[in-house]
């Protein structure tokens, strides 16, 4: 990839200000998200154009226009599908794709599954908030059993998937939760999922200050511990991994629950891109090989 | 009439239908001979009823043909409903040991075989199907040779032992159809000539490949599967990232994705999955992202007769996806036709950065046909458009602040540049967007933008338009009936104008390859100074005659339709414009009358 035109300068958190500035509610968790990734671009200093940002629909996923990478704002639920391929088509790209707990659990649930187990490289933050905000507050798929929104105006009574747990048994290599609120610490997370090969899960605890009363920061405040201060716990071990996802009520975990580096990713196992990404191959069937294709067929 | 001959093979599922009818398809096109093979069968894979037709001769084979020269019945059900189809000269070579013959109509002969006596039935399960290819080429006149060939061929892998066996027990159905059967009048000829034979699925996966196309995704559903077998067959080959993906909502947004990231990009599926695609047709034309999707049409509505050919997709196709946007749909002519039609909707697509549908259908799509190795052109025009997949070199770093992804131009199209490339980010989008790619669908609502960039959108019709040619009326002028018909019912009206022109009524034909843009202003023209009009098509309610009634307000005499399942044969279109013409009727529904 050519590089060279923007590796003259060092990049700063100015060069991945986007277009616009966002347009969430004050307080919005997604802010705390966004500095954070545009922190780690820079911390990382990968060029603004080898970046591609993939989003859904919803509040979260306004996020491309936030940040000044290449970017795509897709449709509901489909980012995970648009992501792949991109990342097939040019393997050369980092790809980043964002979104809600809606776009991802709920409508694009069956991507999530199938993308994590095909171990795409590319990190997936999911911006967390339990409930759907750009449709003015209803239930989401990890909605807390009992909240009261406006579809289910008496308490939800459908148990929340665990995305952590989830992603863990779909094979995720990298799975992570982060806080908007520990923008270290979320940080130093994104950074991590950006160089780890394959598929990162990132799920943010994001709260949502004008729909979701009842997870706010002040609810998770006392409520997280950072796995990395438990020097006993190792995010090699799969089935700790699953037994801290578990966990949720007065002590919540977030950081790095698990990692494996051993497994090949979708396009380190498809040996037609050794030679390079499918973008710079040639458009031309090579006349011998289009002759073996007719001579099959006489 | 051209000279042809046809056999029918017919049998249970997994009674090895398939195997015969690929031998003679190989004798035939290595003799010079074209082809058109067509297979019914249903949703199963063992059991049911299986019956493939393969029509041969020196000329093109446009169709499958009303009758059989040869019926090779595998078990009494095949005899039982096919027996009917001989014409005068014909023959039915059958197992005497486990079928009965049924009552032979006058001129056709009935050719049993004995076949325990003349194959080990116990060590080979097959034999019958054996013998009776042998038994048949003998009576075409066909040497012996070209069958042991293709027996070698066939049984290679299984090693010299398997081949041995397979030719004695061809050999013996040759000689026994020499001493005990009467040949066929006209033996089949021979010529200097040779063709590929493949199915529209091979050819459209072909004219992929052919085309450039680097990633293709798909989810297996029939009749499209073939292309995605192809495909993943010789993927490491031709360099194409071929994926099967969870569902055809993942597949058109994958495909999309990787379009985006400036590789050519296609997807195949039938009605169901094409419903589920419907939402990403409106992203890749709202992102304008070039993708190209093949609708291999069945008989619907819902999952319907999933092994069943129909032309029930139209208005969905017209339809598909809310709000207008521009939009390409080709339905091939015939299965040569299903390679040639890749690249060029692939350079409409990619000129004009919209969705690109290729509509075909089951009678295409797993239908054979010999098609000259000349018309596989692996080297066509590939027009990427107005695509910037670098950085030019006098670009500085600030390019970002003048590169307008969705620039507002006269025709519609604005200059594409791939993630990547320095200097060109912006966000594609499939909210309503400014020309800088921002979002106009929430705080920055505002009218005057929404129209400029829809106008600047659908300008694009009008290059679509003009770069694709009209369509022309063939056949004699000024003839008594004018049949017009869309994508694959080209041959098969073709042939039904033969024959009536034959008869003495004299007979053209409109077809239609290209369904948007429809160049309704040129099909006025030919059809104003048509006599008789007729609109043939494999669909219940006439949705070409509909679609053609809104683009023009023009009304046929007559319409001939049909919705079995099967494809027209061409006595149905005779009989029925002849019963029009004499004024019996508008509307005409030939009967099938092969229970298949």
């Amino acid at each position: 990839m050519a590089t060279a035109l923007v590796d003259s300068k060092r990049l700063a958190m100015t060069d991945f200000k986007g277009k616009v500035d966002p347009d969430w509610c004050p307080g919005c968790g997604d802010f705390g998200v966004l500095a954070a990734v545009q922190k780690a671009l820079v911390d990382l200093q990968i060029p603004n154009h080898s970046v591609v940002t993939i989003s859904g629909i919803g509040c979260s996923s306004n996020f491309p226009g936030f940040i000044n990478t290449y970017g795509m704002h897709t449709l509901h639920g489909r980012a995970l599908a648009v992501a792949t391929g991109v990342k097939l088509a040019n393997h050369d790209l980092t790809v980043l794709v964002t979104g809600g707990d809606g776009d991802g659990f709920g409508i694009g649930g069956n991507h999530f599954m199938h993308t994590m187990r095909r171990n795409v490289d590319l990190l997936y933050i999911v911006m967390d908030n339990q409930i759907y905000g750009l449709t003015t507050g209803q239930t989401s798929p990890t909605s807390r059993v009992g909240m009261k929104t406006k579809s289910m105006p008496f308490g939800n009574i459908e148990a929340p998937v665990n995305p952590i747990s989830l992603a863990l048994a779909a094979g995720a290599t990298f799975v992570a939760r982060g806080f908007s609120a520990e923008q270290k610490h979320l940080t130093e997370l994104i950074k991590q999922g950006i160089q780890h090969k394959g598929f990162s899960f990132l799920d943010v605890f994001s709260p949502c200050v004008t729909y979701n009363l009842d997870n706010t920061y002040q609810w998770f405040r006392p409520r997280v511990k950072k796995l990395e201060d438990d020097t006993a716990y190792d995010p090699t071990n799969w089935l700790a991994a699953m037994e801290k996802s578990v966990l949720w009520g007065d002590e919540i975990p977030i950081g790095k629950f698990f990692e494996r580096t051993d497994v090949p990713t979708l396009h380190g196992a498809e040996p037609i891109l050794n030679a390079g990404p499918l973008l710079h191959g040639d458009v031309r069937i090579p006349p011998d090989v289009a002759r073996s294709f007719v001579e099959e067929l006489m | 009439m051209k000279q042809t001959f046809t056999i029918g093979i017919g049998g249970a599922a997994g009674q090895g239908v398939a195997t015969p009818g690929d031998i003679f398809a190989k004798i035939f096109s290595r003799r010079g001979l074209h082809l058109n093979a067509y297979n019914a069968y249903q949703s199963i894979i063992r059991g049911g009823h299986t019956f493939l037709t393969i029509r041969t001769g020196p000329e093109k084979v446009s169709n499958m043909g009303d009758r059989l020269d040869l019926l090779i019945p595998l078990n009494q059900d095949a005899m039982d409903r096919h027996l009917g189809l001989l014409r005068s000269g014909a023959a039915c070579i059958y197992n005497a040991d486990t079928i009965k013959s049924g009552v032979a109509a006058e001129g056709t002969a009935l050719c049993p075989l004995p076949v325990s006596k003349l194959a080990d039935i116990s060590r080979n399960k097959v034999a019958q199907n054996t013998l009776a290819v042998g038994a048949g080429l003998n009576m075409m006149g066909i040497g012996f040779q070209a069958l042991e060939e293709v027996l070698t061929e066939q049984f290679k892998k299984k090693g010299p032992a398997m081949v041995a066996e397979n030719v004695d027990i061809a050999r013996a159905g040759y000689d026994y159809a020499a001493a005990n059967f009467k040949p066929f009048a006209w033996p089949l000829p021979m010529t200097n000539n040779r063709y590929a034979v493949l199915s529209g699925n091979i050819a459209m996966a072909m004219g992929g490949a052919a085309a450039g196309v680097k990633f293709y995704c798909a989810y297996p559903m029939s009749p499209s599967t073939g292309v995605l077998h192809w495909m993943a067959a010789h993927a490491r080959k031709a360099n194409i990232m071929v994926r099967q993906v969870e569902d055809e909502i993942g597949v058109v947004n994958m495909a999309i994705g990787a379009a985006h990231a400036g590789v050519r990009s296609m997807c195949a599926t039938s009605g169901g999955g094409f419903a589920l695609m419907t939402e990403g047709l409106g992203l890749s034309a709202m992102m304008e992202t070039p993708v190209v999707v093949i609708d291999c049409q069945r008989a619907g509505p819902s999952t319907g007769v999933p092994t069943k050919t129909e032309q029930g997709d139209l208005w969905q196709m017209l339809g598909a996806g809310f709000g207008d946007y521009p939009r390409a749909i080709a339905a091939p002519l015939d299965i040569g036709d299903c390679f040639k039609i890749i690249p060029e909707i692939f350079n409409l697509a990619d000129r004009y950065q919209c969705p690109g549908i290729v509509l075909c259908d089951l009678l295409l799509s797993e239908g054979r046909l010999s098609v000259d190795p000349k018309d596989l052109d692996f080297a066509p025009v590939v027009d990427r458009g107005e695509l910037i997949t670098e950085a030019p070199s006098t670009a500085g770093t600030n390019g970002d602040a003048v590169y307008k992804r969705y620039k507002i131009t006269e025709s519609g199209i604005s200059p594409r540049a791939v993630p990547g490339v320095p200097g060109y980010t912006h966000t594609a989008a499939s909210d309503e967007h400014d020309e800088d790619g921002v979002l106009i669908s929430d705080e920055f609502t505002n009218p005057t933008k929404r129209r400029a960039m829809m106008e600047k959108r659908m300008r694009k019709v009008g290059g679509i338009e003009a770069a694709v040619p009209p369509p022309e009326l063939w056949g004699p002028h000024n003839a008594e009936v004018t049949l017009i018909g869309w994508g694959s019912t080209k041959g098969v009206i073709e042939e039904a104008c033969e024959i009536l022109n034959e008869q003495g009524i004299s007979a053209n034909q409109l077809q239609i390859r290209w369904l948007v843009p429809l160049h309704g202003d040129a099909i006025l023209d030919i059809l104003k100074g048509a006599r008789h009009t007729i609109i043939v098509e494999n669909n219940y309610s006439g949705q070409f005659a509909r679609y053609l009634r809104s683009e023009t307000s023009f009304v046929p005499n007559g319409y001939i339709r049909k919705y079995d399942g099967e494809p027209f044969m061409p006595h149905h279109i005779v009989e029925a414009v002849k019963e029009q013409m004499s004024g019996k009727s508008r509307l005409t529904v030939p009967a099938h009358e092969i229970l298949v």
